[in-house]
């Protein structure tokens, strides 16, 4: 089947729905690929890279006439009209915000693939185009931010003097503020970061920014059901530490989003004027309304008191190459799963849940919005308590019985050592408490040294080889024979366990 | 102060010494020091005898023996040195094993010359008084007993280990009647020779313990090897203590005893680890049963490639490699510590997860693992890392199979049931390396390798690694 990838026509829209690599992958699948003119000019693919890595380069007809069309915008109504019968399309749409559109999509015979309604688990990630653009987005904030601040984001100690580091203050500890955070920290600044759910705290740690926690003590004792009471708490806290942090901070990245909802406001106009001259704020949610009051979609607002707040909505198309390979990349894993036979043909399997939830059309049939898809929010079934374990505890002998047997033991011994000829209760003493203090010396012996502990007893029990030096010079022959073995078997044990053993423990390294 | 009781003297420090190197080689920290103080205890020890035997009381020593004493010290250092340089670290079971056997030989050959030295001279003999003369027949046999058993038992472990011999248990008929008729027969021909000391009965009672080692140890299946070995150096320290007994030496016997206790409590702790009777390990796999055959359906395997499993550890956060046996035969280690390596340097968290009896040798993979260069820090034994399983992405296994087994846990009815395993199972995803389908030692049949999210990766273990390192 043909794939087509049309030129973006949307005014500052500076991505492609492919780069030379991902139509590698497709062509890697079995489709053949055609590429418009001059889709590529804004991200640096230009039509000859598209041309090597095997894609025809053609006008716009033919890409919008494929039996494919991967796009980035919502098409409008002519490229519509150029999508021929049966075909298939696939780009953003945000169906939930432009139910006109997908009521147009829905008057011809094709089928309307959203990026954008990717659902929300695990086995999905890999096509997440909000997760990759949103990464993309968090880094270029920084970045934005940076070209507006007039320092530097590490703190030096020059010859003309100590530069403090730059303090940025992330909200939002999402995919774009993880990703910010992660930026901000790499340009040595000191990041801290926010976010209403407790659980992020270790993300942020390992992105190598500071969790500020909002904290309600009281939040436990309003457990009893004074639940609008303790929230109206929480909000004058949370005030409370972004005012407190706007007066410290440098710069103040905002990602709070709540989905199908107005972005929070988050930042007031005071906790603005209260910042340093210079500062700078950059608002991921311009678009949605803003987390700043004061931010203004795609405008950069100089306040008053100095302070520059970033309003971009682009963020995303300022990376256009970046953006394009990992926008590019989630196509062709879309196009993965929707190949099973890697041989060219597209199968949509309208029981994959995938599938199914980004499909908002199909054969002139509205298919918006999908049957929920039961996502990871929903509590695993709790695990099987773990099988008892199947050895037996072992029944530890009852201190009766072991009075009994330590008892006889003793009685035993005693027996052995008082019938024993005077010359030999040396002997059994001496035997006896070593046995005793070999169990204890080799108690707590680690795991891995049980064999170099093995080959350093095994060059000590070398140690019979006094017994065979003591006989070679008894005069008889035989003995000086037998002595001779003897000691030869024996210093192999001794020089041959020793050596091994300090070759052994040489290899441990921490 | 005269040679003696400055030998004596020596001797007590050779075996604080001795005793201060086995608690030294507990710990990592420690182990480097503990071999020296055993190494310092060993030369006080050798220094002390040479001089008992030249300006001891026994004066006169030929200048041929003293000759020979020092040719045989010599010969046998270079042997032991040369062999310790050359040995490759997966051949560890099979040169401790023979070692093992070195000592029983040289038990058994002091008993005969301790025979030799009295018994043989009748009543012209001057070196144990008279009253003592029936407990020295006793130490003959005893020394001689434990001796010759060690040293079949070790020869027949070496065999097994390698592979010179088949590994699967010897059944004999009867074997259990054999091996108490042996130790009763041993017991009459003690007591007869104490009340007459003939050669014939001492011939004898040889010949019965090098039978009684052999059986012994042919009749353990090469599962148990890692206790078996330890169980034999037990042996070689107790064959060490009764020619200390036989001779009067204190060392002898301090040094002997406190091998045999560590190597009997280490036994133990790996009879402990494997869920099995220590006395019936020790006594020659006393009570196995035949495993019953299987006919249970277990279902498809699945198989990855190289190329996929690169991809999946590439993704993964957290890496966990159970290696068995196999891994020492593919000579895997090195691969694997390259691949470890690669995967940390990506920031995926690599771990392994030794099994107590995983190998042939306690600690086998730990010195494996270590000749490979990983860090000691990242292996870690079963019971500190089973509960990190679930949080795991991608468990290698490499090479093990019993110690991996989940019918230990969910199968009552399976030969291997209760002995703890590696909850392998409970990661996302496992990657078995394995050769074909053959069942481990243990004969038991797999179920992990049906499992969903379990892919067999079939082949040698090592090209395998290496086609997986080709990938990332």
């Amino acid at each position: 089947m043909l794939i087509g990838v049309p030129r973006e026509t949307r005014a500052g829209e500076t991505r492609v729905a492919a780069t030379p690599k991902t139509v590698g992958q497709l062509m890697g699948l079995g489709y053949e690929v055609v590429i418009e003119s001059g889709a590529g000019n804004w991200c640096a693919c230009a039509d000859e890279q598209f041309r090597e890595a095997g894609a025809r380069i053609g006008t716009a007809e033919e890409a919008w006439g494929a039996d494919i069309v991967l796009h980035v915008n919502p098409p409008d109504d002519a490229e519509i009209a150029m999508l021929k019968d049966g075909a298939t399309l696939v780009s953003l749409m945000s169906p939930a915000l432009q139910p006109e559109l997908v009521e147009k999509l829905a008057t011809r015979p094709i089928t309307a693939m959203a990026m954008d309604a990717v659902p929300r688990i695990s086995r999905a990630q890999s096509l997440d185009v909000l997760s990759s653009m949103a990464n993309i987005a968090g880094y270029r904030a920084v970045i934005e931010a940076a070209n507006v601040f007039g320092r530097f984001f590490t703190g030096q100690v020059t010859a003309a003097g100590k530069v403090p580091p730059a303090k940025v203050l992330v909200v939002g500890a999402g995919v774009a503020g993880l990703a910010a955070i992660g930026a901000a920290g790499s340009l040595g600044a000191i990041v801290r970061a926010t976010d209403p759910r407790p659980e992020v705290a270790d993300q942020v740690k390992s992105m190598g920014g500071e969790y500020l926690s909002i904290e309600s003590p009281e939040a436990e004792v309003s457990a009893t059901g004074y639940a609008k009471e303790m929230s109206d708490d929480y909000k004058v806290r949370e005030a409370q530490l972004y005012a407190d942090q706007a007066k410290d901070v440098d710069i103040i990245i905002t990602t709070a989003l709540i989905p199908g909802k107005p972005a929070p406001r988050i930042i007031t106009a005071d906790m603005v004027a209260s910042m340093h001259p210079g500062s700078v704020i950059v608002d991921l949610a311009a678009a949605n309304g803003g987390n700043v009051e004061g931010s203004e979609p795609d405008e950069v607002v100089v306040t008053p008191n100095g302070v520059t707040i970033i309003g971009h909505t682009d963020l995303a198309g300022r990376l256009p190459a970046q953006a394009s390979q990992l926008y590019g990349t989630n196509l062709v894993n879309l196009m993965k799963l929707m190949t099973p036979g890697k041989d060219g043909e597209l199968v949509l399997d309208w029981e994959d849940v995938v599938q199914r939830s980004m499909t908002v059309a199909r054969d002139g049939e509205k298919t918006w919005p999908p049957p929920p898809v039961a996502v990871s929010a929903t509590p695993a079934a709790p695990r099987p308590p773990a099988p008892v374990a199947v050895k037996e505890e072992k029944k530890g002998l009852s201190p009766r019985r072991k009075y009994t047997y330590t008892a006889l033991v003793a009685l035993a011994l005693f027996l052995i050592t008082a019938a024993a000829p005077p010359e030999l209760t040396g002997n059994i003493t001496v035997f006896v408490l070593a046995i005793v203090i070999g169990y204890y010396v080799i108690g707590h012996v680690h795991h891995a040294l049980h064999t170099p502990l093995m080959s350093v007893t095994n060059a000590i029990s070398g140690i019979i080889v006094v017994g065979a030096l003591l006989q070679i010079g008894s005069g008889e022959n035989v003995v000086t024979v037998l002595a001779f073995v003897a000691i030869l078997l024996a210093s192999i044990n001794i020089f041959g366990g020793f050596a091994v053993t300090r070759r052994m423990l040489g290899m441990f390294q921490r | 102060m005269t040679v003696e009781s400055v030998a004596i003297a020596a001797y007590l420090v050779a075996a604080l010494l001795f005793i201060m190197s086995l608690a030294g080689l507990s710990k990592h920290e420690t182990a480097k020091q503990g071999i020296w103080f055993g190494i310092g205890g060993m030369a006080i020890a050798l220094v002390a005898t040479i001089a008992l035997a030249l300006w001891g009381p026994h004066d006169g020593m030929s200048s041929l023996a003293v000759t020979l004493m020092f040719v045989a010290i010599l010969i046998g250092a270079a042997i032991g040195l040369w062999r310790a340089r050359v040995v490759q670290m997966t051949g560890m079971p099979e040169l401790i094993a023979l070692l093992h056997s070195f000592v029983g030989l040289a038990a058994v050959l002091v008993a005969w010359s301790g025979y030799y030295t009295v018994e043989a001279l009748g009543d012209a003999q001057t070196e144990v008084s008279t009253d003592l003369l029936g407990i020295h027949h006793g130490e003959v046999v005893v020394g001689l007993f434990i001796g010759g058993v060690t040293f079949t038992g070790s020869i027949v472990a070496y065999l097994k280990l390698s592979a010179k011999i088949k590994s699967a248990p010897m059944m004999l008929p009867g074997k259990n009647a054999l091996n108490i008729g042996a130790l009763v027969v041993f017991v009459v021909l003690t007591v007869l020779f104490v009340m007459n000391p003939n050669v014939w009965i001492l011939v004898a009672a040889t010949v019965l313990a090098l039978l009684l080692g052999w059986h012994l140890v042919a009749s353990i299946g090469g599962g148990d090897m890692p206790v078996v070995v330890s169980m034999l150096n037990s042996y070689s320290g107790w064959a060490a203590a009764a020619s200390g007994f036989l001779l009067g030496n204190n060392l002898l016997i301090v040094t002997g005893a406190l091998v045999g206790s560590s190597g009997a409590y280490l036994s133990y702790i790996m009879c402990e680890a494997m869920n099995r009777s220590f006395i019936s390990v020790i006594a020659g796999g006393f009570g196995i049963e035949v495993a019953p055959s299987e006919d249970t359906e277990y279902g498809e395997h699945h198989e990855i490639t190289a190329e996929d499993t690169a991809a999946l550890l590439a993704d993964a956060k957290s890496v966990i490699i159970t290696p068995g046996y196999g891994m020492a035969v593919a000579q895997a280690q090195y691969p694997v510590a390259e691949l470890t390596r690669e995967l940390r340097e990506r920031g995926v968290e690599v771990r392994f997860g030794i099994h107590p009896v995983a190998g042939r040798l306690p600690g086998h993979m730990n010195v494996l693992l270590a000749e490979a260069k990983v860090p000691y820090d990242i292996v870690l034994e079963m019971d500190e890392i089973n509960d990190d399983f679930p949080s795991t992405d991608v468990v290698l296994v490499i090479g093990a199979n019993d110690t991996v087994n989940p019918a230990a846990e969910e199968d009552p009815a399976s030969p291997i049931a209760g002995m703890p395993v590696l909850r392998v199972w409970e990661a996302k995803d496992v990657i078995v390396f394995k050769r074909s389908m053959a069942v481990g030692y243990a004969g038991v049949q797999n179920p992990l390798f049906f499992r969903d999210n379990t892919s067999m990766l079939f082949g040698d273990a090592k090209d395998r690694v290496e086609d997986i390192l080709k990938a990332l």
